[in-house]
């Protein structure tokens, strides 16, 4: 692939989302302070011993807002994992196995969408025990249904075509059609996807955090840290707005990617091999 | 209008250049000329034929005359004078005016030219009113008289019905009538019959010249078929890449080609196969199949049909006709509802899940699409490779040399395993699909219309190669068509199929000779000869009318 080609929306998108992931790898070695220690007052406002202020407890919210990177991309990039793999498994599975198969998974997966889902995720996370573990199995699952929807919607459409017809012509199973035939071709629509299921991964886990549901205290994650805040901005304190702030931008950088993706994907018809 | 009416040629074209944009993804855009500098005048009144393979330019240079580049397509130079004005330097006003007034278009797909929420009548004046030319009235008139010189049933009335509740064939001519309403100079037929059955093409090219005579429009005629152009053409012009071949008169193209290439295109289908007598032990027996959709449709109704090892079965018919039903009941796709299929002397599982691997190798297929018949993320190296792979075990070096021997049986070179599908031409890719069915070893392989999507000269290559195919692997074809042409080529055996039953069935001497019944009279008389005045002479002769009406 040639570099000059990438356009700038999405280099801007590479740019700022490495940053992130950089940030989230060396948050040990990049945080000038520890991720829970009280080193001075209580919102303090910016400057040069604390380059974005401090907290509701006086914690710097520099060094928080990199632990919290950490927290929250790792949660998220997890439970984007569960989601894909389960998602994509299940629903390319439906597409061809077919017949009652695939009324069963469909018929689940609309039922557990009929469900708001940050409802759903309250009700369980509320009585199940509240571990990391826990957490991104209830996201990964519930986020698997949209996942699953789309990957079964693209099987279905490859899956008529004759190179398949072939395949089982030749008296193929399933898992040669699935990972062979199927998958290679559904694969850009599902990356794109990828980069849109993550950000709605990170948006879902700052939301059960600001709820209390999330990830608890002290550990420091984005949408924990504008919850602690939010009393701040009453007072004129913005505190709360540099991880708000953060969660959008980060949201943006990876949606440019995701965008830049999406219009490289060919469409089966006329594919351009897959080089 | 500034009509200069000392000018002979009304259609002018004068070098004309067409170029356009390619922007493949993950490439810089780049120009391509795709028409090099093309000139042609054209009479009132007279019908001058575009003919060419794919990517010739023909459709290009038929828009070319409304000021029209299609997707990108931009003209770079030239000139093109209707009524004695350059249109290429008119402005979007006037050619506004000059469009659906002067000059109309006929698409090939009637079917996807109309808008299927309006009646036709309303359609077919629309553009009489537009350009406030008539009265409803007078339009309606005229689009009354139109439907009769079409030969359309009910023409006072069939304007009044909605595109779905007329056929294909009828749905062209209504749209040529909509082309002819507003008493344009010229029309410009875009492959208006390449999209129908044979026995209705001749119905509709009938109408269609019928209707060219009577209102004395003149006409740019597209098409890829040379025989049916020579009946509606006065002039026919062959292009080739964009550039002219060879300009004349059309008896002059037909019997006195200049050209290597417009004789070669004349001459096609020479193909001679001596044919085979039928051995006592068929290989394959399909006895008394009934087989259909669901409980209620039966598509195929009592077919009992032979294949011999080694030779060629040839399964013809129209489009509904059954035949394609016939080959999916085969494979066991589409398990029969009655009857059996006995392979070498043993009764062969109806539905293909159950059928044991080694019945299924015996039994290939090759596709009408070789596009989506080949996975666009696999190398032609992993597509022939596979089923090597699948049935035999084969691995690593060997399975390199076996991939580099089937390129070579069809006649590709062995450097092509490494690149994928849509870097092949149409031939290449349909070359590789009988690569693929080659790889099992079969001793039968379907051929389910595997040369209607191709260029003439390239499905006579494809048809000379699985001739000879044939010959070194003493594999049985049976094979899907609807023309008659391939059928006569190849066939060593014809069932013809007619709605879902056998119309005739036996040996290819046997089913080609007279006394002929009813529908293959009519079907062996549809298919467009190179001759001039075929048409007439069959419209006159022919015992039975055509399903189009």
């Amino acid at each position: 692939m040639d570099l000059k080609t990438i356009p700038i929306s999405a280099w801007l998108g590479i740019i700022s989302a490495s940053l992130f992931a950089f940030a989230a790898i060396f948050a040990p070695l990049l945080a000038p302070y520890g991720m829970s220690d009280i080193v001075g007052d209580v919102w303090e406002p910016m400057s040069s011993e604390h380059l974005l202020g401090t907290d509701n407890l006086g914690r710097d919210l520099l060094s928080r807002m990199i632990y919290g990177a950490r927290t929250t991309l790792a949660i998220a990039a997890l439970a984007t994992i569960v989601s894909f793999t389960l998602g994509s498994f299940l629903g390319m599975a439906a597409a061809v196995i077919g017949g009652w198969s695939d009324q069963l998974l469909s018929r689940g997966v609309d039922l557990l969408m009929s469900i708001p889902t940050l409802i759903f995720a309250l009700v369980v996370l509320s009585v199940m025990p509240a571990n990391i573990l826990t957490l991104i199995l209830v996201m990964g699952i519930l986020d698997a249904t949209r996942v699953f929807r789309l990957s079964r919607a693209v099987a279905v459409d490859v899956n008529v075509m004759d190179f398949v017809e072939a395949a089982k012509l030749r008296g193929e199973g399933r898992v040669w059609i699935i990972t062979r035939e199927i998958l290679p071709n559904a694969l850009s629509t599902l990356v794109a996807e990828l980069g849109l299921r993550f950000i709605f991964m990170v948006l879902f886990l700052s939301a059960l955090s600001f709820l209390g549901l999330g990830i608890q205290p002290p550990e420091a994650d984005w949408g924990g840290m504008v919850k602690e805040n939010k009393d701040g901005i009453i007072f004129g304190i913005p505190a709360a707005l540099i991880p708000a702030g953060a969660i959008a931008l980060l949201a943006i950088s990876v949606n440019l990617i995701a965008d830049w993706i999406l219009n490289r994907t060919t469409d089966l018809k006329g594919g351009r091999g897959g080089n | 209008m500034a009509t200069d009416q000392t000018e002979k040629d009304f259609l002018d074209i004068r070098d004309l250049k067409i170029g356009v944009t390619v922007r493949e993804p993950g490439e810089p855009p780049r120009d391509i000329t795709i028409v090099h500098g093309v000139s042609t005048t054209l009479e009132k009144g007279k019908v001058l034929g575009l003919i060419g393979e794919s990517g010739a330019g023909k459709s290009t240079i038929g828009l070319s005359s409304l000021a029209y580049g299609r997707g990108g397509v931009e003209i770079t130079g030239g000139e093109v004078f209707i009524n004695g004005r350059d249109i290429l330097k008119l402005s979007r006003g006037e050619l506004n005016n000059l469009r659906g007034r002067e000059v109309c278009y006929v698409s090939q797909s009637a079917a996807a030219g109309f808008n299927p929420a309006h009646r036709l009548i309303d359609q077919v004046i629309e553009a009489s009113l537009e350009h406030g030319l008539m009265t409803k009235a007078e339009a309606e008139d005229r689009a009354r008289y139109l439907f009769e010189a079409l030969s359309l049933p009910d023409p006072d009335t069939i304007g009044e019905r909605y595109p779905h509740q007329v056929s294909g064939g009828q749905l062209q001519r209504v749209m040529t009538a909509m082309a002819l309403c507003p008493k344009p100079d010229l029309i410009v037929f875009d492959e208006p019959t390449t999209a129908l059955d044979v026995t209705t093409q001749i119905d509709v090219l009938a109408a269609i010249k019928n209707a060219i005579d009577v209102t004395g429009v003149a006409a740019l005629y597209i098409t890829h078929d040379l025989a049916v152009v020579a009946q509606v053409a006065d002039e026919i012009m062959v292009l080739r890449n964009g550039e002219m071949v060879e300009h004349g008169p059309t008896s002059q193209i037909i019997e006195a080609p200049q050209e290597d290439y417009t004789r070669a295109l004349v001459s096609v289908r020479s193909i001679v196969h001596p044919e085979q007598a039928p051995t006592d032990t068929p290989l394959i027996s399909m006895e008394n199949i009934v087989a259909g959709y669901g409980n209620l449709v039966t598509v195929l109704d009592d077919v009992s049909v032979d294949l011999h090892p080694g030779q060629t079965l040839a399964v013809v018919g129209e489009s509904g006709s059954g035949k394609s039903t016939l080959a999916r009941v085969l494979t066991g796709l589409l398990p029969a509802r009655s009857g059996q299929i006995t392979y070498e002397g043993r009764t062969l599982t109806n539905a293909q899940k159950d059928r044991p691997l080694e019945d299924l190798r015996q039994i290939q297929m090759i596709y009408q699409m070789a596009d989506t018949a080949m996975n666009p993320r696999q190398t032609i190296g992993t597509i022939i490779g596979r089923p090597i792979e699948f049935y035999f075990g084969i691995k690593g070096a060997e399975l390199k040399k076996r991939i580099g021997e089937m390129l070579e049986k069809i006649e590709l070179p062995a450097e092509m395993a490494s690149r994928y599908p849509a870097e092949l031409s149409g031939g290449q890719k349909q070359r590789v699909c009988i690569a693929r069915a080659l790889a099992a070893e079969p001793k039968v392989i379907i051929c389910d219309e595997v040369t209607s999507a191709l260029d003439p000269l390239v499905a006579d290559g494809i048809l000379k190669l699985l001739l000879d195919l044939q010959k070194r692997e003493n594999v049985a074809y049976m094979f899907i068509t609807h023309d008659l042409a391939t059928v006569k080529a190849i066939a060593d055996s014809i069932a013809v199929m007619h709605l879902g039953k056998l119309a005739r069935y036996g040996t290819k001497e046997m089913v080609l000779s007279p006394p002929f019944d009813d529908y293959t009279d009519l079907l062996l008389s549809s298919v467009p000869e190179m001759k001039l005045g075929w048409l007439e002479n069959v419209i006159a002769t022919r015992k039975m009318e055509s399903a189009g009406n």
